[in-house]
């Protein structure tokens, strides 16, 4: 194993000391072709936290996030090195099995994408996936699932309509509860109430807030508020590069870099 | 003020209106042209009685009008006709005179204006017949082996009995012949080629043969049975006959067995001619043809179409559907994938009677005879699965449309949103789950649109079924109560190549011309059912999977 620990002083944010890491980045660059997109990302993810990714458009936090589980693989002519280490295992080891990766690590996107199919089946999903058929144990997780993200009330007596008939931001908790189902360990959500109204987001954002006593939880958001909001760690990136890494109200009230600080005081973005 | 007219863009408007209003008079008018002709056919129209004057003499005609048409003098003079002054038009009746034994032909052209009288007697009968015709004429008497029984007005109450049991009988005789004795004649054969197939491999002994010989035997005691009953089913059958004067006034015997109906028309009411209408039109969709395809119905045809359609979408379907999904998911996309996907779009492109010849050289000489000889060689010289066939046909066809159902499953399986692929694989699926669960699901109402173009293209093609399969006449179709009852080697017949066939290699073209319409019509009924059943099916899927907008 490698010693990040040494490595990685500077990255490491203030308070980071008593929390217990659960993924390591460690000098991760990533290109598409030619194009570097990451440069050499090193930050340390606490467990069972919220960590918020903010930056302009285009400048990889998505792209970084979506390394977390591997889904860059889908994405033809990438290439990735260094490591990421999720309890300190090297995800990118040539060993790994995907699938398995990427049931520990659970992902939300920016639109809602439930499927084409009933509630009920959507949260079993992952489940079937599995190989699991049993009818008393779908029924207990799914109702757990959708309870953990808050849409149990709404949905349980439409559980077999189709999850297209919800709205919005309903589709965003059900693509939640269909995550958490699965009981992953970390939850990774790329702007997910980026295409919901007001109170739909409100709604998350206090879901986020219930879900990180069990899960932890990277956030993507263009929202510096909703960072401020919801998260506990926030990291400003800026042309693929992690440009600080901090305590959440320590980064928004006294940011040590000035590309941040001009970041979060309106000036570019 | 035109010029601004034109800037407004209304002509171009008006001008995409006429071309739309243009292809849909045009569409319909064929439909309505095939649905005429073909529908009228089955009416049972009156039968005149003409006093005729040709070349001085009289003479009496029977028959219906089928056509009328009238000609202006001036043509008719360069033609041949002697035309006086005062006359500008010639017209002319087309007449079915039927009794095609007596004359030669079945119908004839004459002239309006040599008419000297016209009715419409009530006693003329129509008989419809097995052979030869129709026939048109007066009832004499009815006889019964020799004597007559009846004569004068009660002949036609006393026929119509008779005939029903003569046609109940004639039922029995067929089923006799076509189902018991064919089943025991199938049974015997299959016996032979077991014998020859146990002597080929040096198998044949005493024993073998014994067996082989006592159901040999008993087969030949069914027969015998079977022989002996259908012997006293003809006897009954050919006890009556029927004496008919024609036109010329010549007296004819008229077996029962050889009549199918009979029908006093000028005696008919619309109700009862409405009755005779469906008749026929039951009798054309579910008998078998009679004379050269010329009259009966057109069953095995109907049945031919649909199995082979059948066969052919349970051949095309997975086989398009992997190849897709192998070039939109798993192949790299590059050169050699762009240039798969050019090919098999030209493949679409290529004239269907080249698919004729490549299924006739490759699938029924090379497949079909290395199969013969590798399966079936107790049955040399003579081929069963190396001749033309229901199977080949059907893989033909597979080849012809896959092009089509490559295509739509792919433009199906690209319109699947990469969230929802995302979203599958985000939960632990791998990309073999993902498809199965998720994109092939959504993607099913492409593969069905590509499934109904191909049905489409499939149902109405004749070129190549004329070299892989297809048959002017099959003795016995393709789905039988003998094991092992799909029979895909056996030839089969088709609604288009029956329409070919019917419509140009009849020697009675006036006799076939109507059916041409009628079979054209049911062949569009057949495609449009197909189709709409798989329409839908689609509609339904895409009910279910209604996930595609944004």
């Amino acid at each position: 194993m490698l010693d990040l620990d040494a490595l990685t002083q500077d990255k490491k944010p203030q308070g980071m000391a008593q929390e217990e890491v659960c993924i390591k980045v460690h000098n991760l660059n990533l290109f598409y072709g030619d194009q570097q997109a990451l440069y050499g990302i090193d930050m340390h993810i606490p467990r069972q936290k919220v960590t918020a990714y903010i930056g302009p458009s285009g400048c990889g936090k998505s792209t970084l996030l979506r390394c977390i589980n591997r889904m860059n693989d889908l994405v033809d002519n990438v290439r990735i090195d260094g490591t990421i280490l999720l309890d300190d295992e090297n995800i990118y080891a040539k060993s790994v099995n995907v699938a398995a990766l990427r049931r520990r690590v659970g992902m939300v996107f920016q639109k809602p994408n439930p499927f084409p199919k009933s509630i009920y089946e959507n949260v079993a999903y992952g489940l079937r996936i599995q190989g699991i058929n049993d009818r008393r144990t779908l029924d207990e997780t799914v109702e757990e699932a959708l309870r953990g993200a808050a849409l149990w009330d709404e949905v349980k007596d439409r559980l077999h309509d189709n999850a297209l008939g919800m709205s919005g931001g309903q589709q965003q908790r059900l693509v939640i509860a269909r995550a958490i189902a699965i009981e992953p360990e970390v939850l990774l959500l790329d702007e997910p109430a980026s295409a919901l109204d007001p109170i739909s987001t409100l709604k998350i954002e206090e879901l986020i807030n219930e879900l990180k006593e069990k899960y932890t939880i990277v956030i993507v958001t263009h929202n510096m508020q909703q960072a401020a909001r919801v998260s506990d760690y926030t990291a400003f990136m800026y042309m693929g590069k992690l440009i600080e890494f901090d305590n959440t109200s320590h980064l928004f009230t006294n940011p040590s870099k000035k590309q941040t600080e001009d970041y979060i005081t309106g000036r570019y973005g | 003020m035109i010029k601004q007219w034109f800037k407004s863009g209304s002509p171009w408007i008006w001008l995409n209106a006429a071309a739309v209003s243009t292809c849909l008079i045009l569409v319909v008018g064929l439909l309505a042209l095939i649905a005429f002709r073909g529908a009228l056919h089955f009416w049972p129209s009156d039968v005149a009685e003409f006093i005729y004057m040709e070349d001085g003499r009289k003479q009496t005609v029977i028959g219906e009008i089928v056509d009328t048409s009238a000609t202006t003098a001036l043509m008719a003079r360069a033609s041949g006709h002697k035309m006086s002054d005062d006359n500008d038009l010639l017209v002319q009746h087309l007449i079915k005179i039927g009794n095609r034994d007596l004359t030669g032909m079945d119908f004839r052209w004459i002239l309006d204006r040599n008419i000297q009288s016209r009715q419409y007697p009530d006693d003329i009968l129509v008989l419809e017949r097995r052979e030869w015709g129709n026939f048109y004429g007066y009832p004499v008497a009815l006889k019964q082996e020799g004597q007559v029984i009846a004569d004068g007005p009660q002949v036609f109450s006393v026929v119509s009995e008779r005939l029903r049991d003569a046609l109940s009988v004639y039922k029995q005789i067929q089923r006799l012949e076509k189902k018991e004795i064919g089943a025991v004649n199938y049974g015997l054969e299959r016996l032979r080629l077991k014998q020859r197939r146990l002597e080929l491999n040096a198998q044949w002994d005493e024993q073998a043969e014994r067996k082989l010989s006592a159901e040999r035997d008993e087969y030949e005691q069914q027969y015998r049975d079977y022989q002996a009953e259908l012997q006293s089913l003809y006897k009954t059958i050919n006890r009556d006959s029927l004496v008919m004067k024609a036109a010329d006034g010549r007296e004819i015997d008229m077996p029962l067995a050889k009549l199918v109906r009979i029908y006093r028309p000028n005696t008919m009411s619309v109700w009862a001619k409405t009755g005779h209408y469906f008749e026929k039109i039951a009798e054309f969709l579910l008998d078998d043809p009679r004379e050269a395809n010329t009259e009966g119905g057109i069953f095995p045809a109907i049945f031919g179409t649909v199995m082979m359609v059948i066969i052919m979408s349970v051949i095309v379907t997975p086989l398009g559907v992997i190849a897709a999904i192998y070039m939109r998911e798993y192949a790299k996309q590059g050169f050699t994938t762009r240039l798969i996907r050019i090919a098999v779009n030209n493949l679409a492109g290529v004239p269907s009677i080249v698919y004729g010849v490549f299924g006739l050289g490759f699938f029924v000489y090379i497949l079909g005879g290395n199969i013969d000889q590798l399966f079936f060689p107790e049955a040399a010289p003579a081929p069963v699965f190396g001749t033309p066939g229901l199977l080949w046909a059907s893989i033909t066809l597979a080849l012809l449309t896959l092009p089509v159902v490559i295509v739509s499953t792919e433009e199906g399986l690209s319109r699947i949103p990469k969230s929802i692929r995302e979203g599958s694989l985000a939960l632990g699926a791998t990309k073999a789950e993902t498809l199965w669960r998720t994109v092939l699901p959504m993607a099913s109402p492409a593969m069905m649109t590509g499934l109904i173009l191909a049905v489409a293209r499939a149902a109405g093609e004749v070129a190549p079924l004329m070299l892989v399969g297809v048959v002017k006449l099959a003795p016995s179709l393709p789905l039988d109560g003998n094991f092992p009852f799909l029979h895909l080697d056996r030839k089969f017949m088709h609604l288009g190549f029956h329409i070919y066939d019917v419509g140009f290699q009849s020697p009675n073209v006036e006799a076939a011309r109507p059916l041409v319409y009628a079979t054209s019509l049911l062949l569009v009924v057949v495609i449009v059912g197909l189709n709409l059943s798989a329409v839908a099916i689609r509609n339904h899927l895409r009910e279910k999977y209604r996930a595609l907008e944004g």
